[in-house]
């Protein structure tokens, strides 16, 4: 870990935040990305029979 | 009556305009994505050790000058999402294409992170060199403005039923919008006031970033990019299914 002498605070809650949000927004993404997979995959199985 | 080979079918588009069919937009983005998500993870990782760990503090600016790997490259993807919103509005507006509208949409909740990062880092990384979080400075206001533009854009999609009307109402305010993606990169030399200083990275000047803070710097910006690609391509993917699986359950309505 560098010594971040009296900005350490300023440097790691920058870090952290900026972090948190990328992370958050890939986790989101693939949670929405998996949910429309599977409900497309549903919808066309169910019109199958029909076709 | 006869009809000649070329009335009866139409020209399929190619080249470019060919991923305007979702189905090879959805086969491009499947094979490109594992490739982007990779590339991606490794610049960013590479470039944040590497800026964080292993690179010395400013003589000014001291230890904080370490949030210039997380600061310049979001706000510069929160300004250039916007401009791609930009491209992708107007080839729907002209060209009707939905996956460019759909595309659009996609990058807005990664363009609004990416506004955020940059304002919030922004301000941390103001507190203590400027002695304030906040300041009404040009350029600081104007991306305060894009991240209010970023919200209404994706409230406007949410809020409208009909997604050709909203693609349409929502491509007008990206336009409107764009004034201020605009005025966030160059308010600085519009206004020749307010503490944010000008471009770090131009190539044309003099007084640059020092080359020991610049590669790590060039590392997180292409990291940045690759996320960008990566993310927008993926939730294009996923808006063009639920668009689907909206029609489909519709037809099933209907039967």
């Amino acid at each position: 870990m560098p010594d971040l002498g009296k900005y350490a605070d300023a440097v790691l809650s920058a870090y952290g935040v900026s972090i948190l949000l990328l992370v958050l927004l890939v986790a989101l993404s693939l949670r929405q990305g998996k949910r429309a997979r599977r409900a497309l995959q549903d919808v066309e199985k169910r019109s199958k029979p029909n076709a | 009556m006869s009809m000649t080979e070329d009335t009866a079918t139409p020209k399929r588009p190619s080249g470019f305009w060919s991923y305007a069919n979702p189905v090879k937009f959805l086969g491009l983005s499947e094979r490109v994505l594992p490739a982007l998500w990779g590339l991606a993870a490794l610049s960013l990782i590479v470039g944040l050790i590497w800026g964080f760990f292993f690179t010395p503090d400013d003589f000014r600016q001291g230890s904080t000058v370490k949030i210039i790997y997380l600061h310049v490259p979001s706000a510069m993807m929160a300004i250039n999402a916007w401009v791609m919103m930009l491209v992708a509005s107007l080839i729907w507006l002209i060209r009707r294409h939905h996956v460019s509208a759909l595309a659009a949409k996609a990058a807005a909740p990664v363009g609004v992170v990416m506004t955020l990062i940059a304002l919030c880092t922004g301000a941390i990384w103001g507190q203590p060199m400027w002695g304030d979080w906040w300041a009404w400075d040009p350029r600081l206001t104007s991306f305060l403005i894009l991240f209010l533009f970023y919200l209404g854009y994706i409230a406007l999609w949410e809020a409208i039923e009909d997604p050709d009307t909203a693609a349409d109402l929502t491509s007008v305010l990206c336009l409107v919008g764009s004034v201020f993606a605009v005025l966030s990169r160059y308010a600085v030399n519009f206004w020749n006031q307010g503490l944010h200083q000008g471009a770090s990275l131009s190539l044309d000047k003099e007084e640059n970033v020092a080359d020991v803070f610049y590669f790590p710097l060039l590392v997180c910006i292409a990291g940045f990019v690759l996320l960008f690609l990566a993310l927008v391509l993926y939730r294009t993917g996923t808006e063009i299914r639920l668009r689907r699986t909206r029609a489909l359950q519709a037809r099933e309505a209907r039967l």
